[in-house]
């Protein structure tokens, strides 16, 4: 893909600390006065819990992928639900093989401002042997300049952080 | 159940940005278009309208809880019924069905539904961000959220089981575009060429900027009346309003994560058989399972065999050029596998529209005649809204007089569908409107 050099400057959020504004002698003309657009930042720090799944993310620290099963159905989740989706009983968990093979992928380069950085980043979605769901994970090793449907199907394998961040990115896959 | 009427129905323009006015001064302008379109004045609609429903998705965009009360107190409709709906992208679509629900269930024979948003607060790629938190937020949006990677990876799986190709999906770019070219009411009204589509910015492998639509100001409103209502709009407009009927109301659901999408049978429409889909898997990412549930229940309702060659037009939730040919599979106008090919065969064009094409058929169906969410643009709680005003005037017969161009009315148009699609199709709206 050929680069396209840009003509325009980039618009940010930086803006100038405005303390008066001009104000006309003709209250009748008030209807035209332009917008007064300000800046209001927000910010916030969530205490989110993982609940129920938290077991996930613990066994992602100790380099285990896990799933969960129906005891009812038998139905296999690799992305954990503990409550079925098929029957509505209660799931166990399950370690999940930890080589599995792309179902869908796409390389993303643009994204959600927190992942802006990170462009281009590949996403990818696993479907492993045994399991009736896939997992959402980022594809590592692969040129994003290469992508092809080629790359469906390919035997990719997980691997896992030393330092644990207790996200679902501890987890990536590489080519198997 | 009453029957259901659309009687009138507006639309601001939708724009990048409106800083001119605040959300409520925008509804109202969907609003007083509406009740104006009625011949009656506004302070004497006040008094005939029994309730409203509002929809918009979003409260972060604006850092603003409660806008829906905010624009019902603007809009003078206080201290009447109201409640705000909320279903992502869908929830145009669920709004236009909950205003039907209060008609048809005798608890209002006038409802007035309005729909706004206003994503212009936020910088482009922080509005990405809101709007991926319409994702799992343990186990999706961590991993890299973006939307258009979503809709990607459900398209590289479409092109994996069909064969479906990013030159199709640039041919309903080009066409949604070129319809919108005589659309006032459209964000962008561009006359492109497939290459224009392919050589555009790549976002998420294989969609390119022009494959998917953009962010909007904007809000939309109708109004729905029962038999007694429409006779009393009547009476206060001194003349006879055309009846527009809502023949048909389907929903359906999927799960938010795209990754618990299960593998098995594809739910059948009349005119297919299982053994058309023998080695198929559904609806696994490629496919909106909502959207077929949904397409089920409303042809059930308004009595549709063969959709493509009963329905004059449709309006559907193009986000992207990928979900609109998905779409034509889930709604039945073509088998699923077939949405690509239906795509660029001139089937779902305009007639009378210089798309710079080589079509091999006539249209039979027009799909987006008014240019979708991809050339309209997505202002989220109007668009499904926008689509049914759209389809109103279709019907009504009064696109020229709206668009100040007759260009895209389509001629004798009897029979209309409305789909409202939210985010990898978790919740669907199919409605059937009738002339």
């Amino acid at each position: 893909m050929s680069k396209k050099i840009s003509d325009r400057v980039e618009e940010t959020t930086e803006g100038t600390i405005l303390y008066n504004v001009p104000f006309p002698k003709n209250i009748e003309s008030l209807k035209e006065l332009s917008p007064i657009i300000i800046k209001q930042p927000y910010a916030i720090d969530y205490i989110h819990s993982y609940g129920q799944d938290s077991p996930w993310f613990a066994g992602l620290s100790n380099k285990k992928l896990l799933g969960t099963k129906c005891t009812a159905c038998g139905y296999v989740f690799a992305t954990p639900k503990l409550s079925c989706m098929e029957c509505g009983k209660e799931c166990d968990w399950v370690e999940l093989p930890q080589e599995g093979k792309v179902h869908s992928f796409t390389v993303c380069y643009f994204g959600a401002e927190a992942f802006l950085h990170e462009t281009p980043f590949i996403l990818g979605l696993i479907e492993f042997e045994g399991a009736n769901t896939l997992l959402l994970t980022r594809l590592v090793g692969l040129d994003p300049q290469e992508a092809s449907l080629k790359w469906v199907g390919m035997k990719v394998k997980a691997k896992f952080r030393r330092k644990s961040q207790f996200k679902p990115t501890d987890v990536y896959f590489i080519p198997a | 159940m009453r029957p259901v009427y659309v009687v009138s129905g507006g639309v601001s323009k939708f724009t990048k940005a409106r800083h001119d006015k605040t959300f409520q001064a925008v509804v109202k302008e969907a609003f007083e278009y509406a009740v104006a379109d009625l011949n009656i004045d506004t302070t004497k609609f006040l008094e005939l309208v029994d309730g409203s429903v509002a929809s918009y998705f979003s409260d972060h965009f604006q850092r603003q809880l409660m806008s829906g009360i905010m624009a019902q107190d603007y809009l003078g409709l206080c201290p009447k019924p109201s409640h705000r709906v909320e279903g992502g992208g869908a929830t145009g679509g669920l709004a236009f069905q909950e205003g039907w629900k209060s008609i048809a269930s005798g608890h209002m024979d006038v409802c007035a539904v309005y729909g706004f948003e206003t994503m212009s607060h936020v910088e482009t790629w922080k509005g990405n961000e809101f709007i991926a938190l319409a994702s799992d937020v343990s186990f999706d949006f961590p991993v890299g959220g973006f939307y258009s990677g979503y809709y990607a990876m459900m398209v590289v799986r479409h092109m994996q089981e069909f064969g479906t190709t990013v030159e199709q999906m640039a041919h309903v770019s080009v066409k949604n575009h070129r319809n919108a070219y005589h659309n006032p009411y459209a964000q962008k009204r561009q006359k492109l060429t497939i290459e224009d589509v392919r050589n555009s910015t790549m976002v998420a492998w294989p969609l390119t900027r022009l494959d998917i639509c953009v962010m909007s100001d904007g809000a939309a409103a109708v109004i729905l009346a029962s038999e007694e209502g429409v006779k009393r709009l009547e009476k206060a407009a001194g003349r006879t309003l055309p009846k527009i009927k809502v023949t048909g109301i389907g929903r359906g659901t999927d799960a938010m994560r795209m990754s618990d999408r299960p593998h098995k049978k594809v739910p059948l429409l009349s005119f297919e058989k299982e053994s058309d889909y023998k080695n198929l898997k559904y609806p696994g990412i490629h496919s909106f399972r909502a959207g077929r549930s949904a397409a089920i229940q409303a042809y059930k309702h308004a009595g549709i065999k063969n959709p493509i060659a009963e329905l004059d037009f449709v309006e559907l939730h193009d986000a992207y050029t990928s979900s609109e040919i998905q779409t034509y599979e889930d709604l039945g106008l073509c088998r699923y596998g077939q949405g690509g090919e239906l795509a660029v065969s001139g089937k779902t064009f305009m007639p009378g529209v210089d798309y710079g094409l080589k079509l091999k058929e006539k249209p039979i169906c027009p799909v987006n005649p008014s240019g979708g969410l991809i050339a309209c643009g997505h202002p989220v709680g109007a668009t499904g809204l926008m689509q049914a005003v759209f389809a109103l005037w279709q019907l009504q017969n009064t696109i020229g007089k709206h668009f100040k161009d007759p260009a895209l009315q389509i001629k004798n148009a009897k029979k209309g569908l409305i789909h409202s699609h939210a985010g990898t199709g978790t919740y669907v709206t199919v409605s059937i409107l009738e002339a």
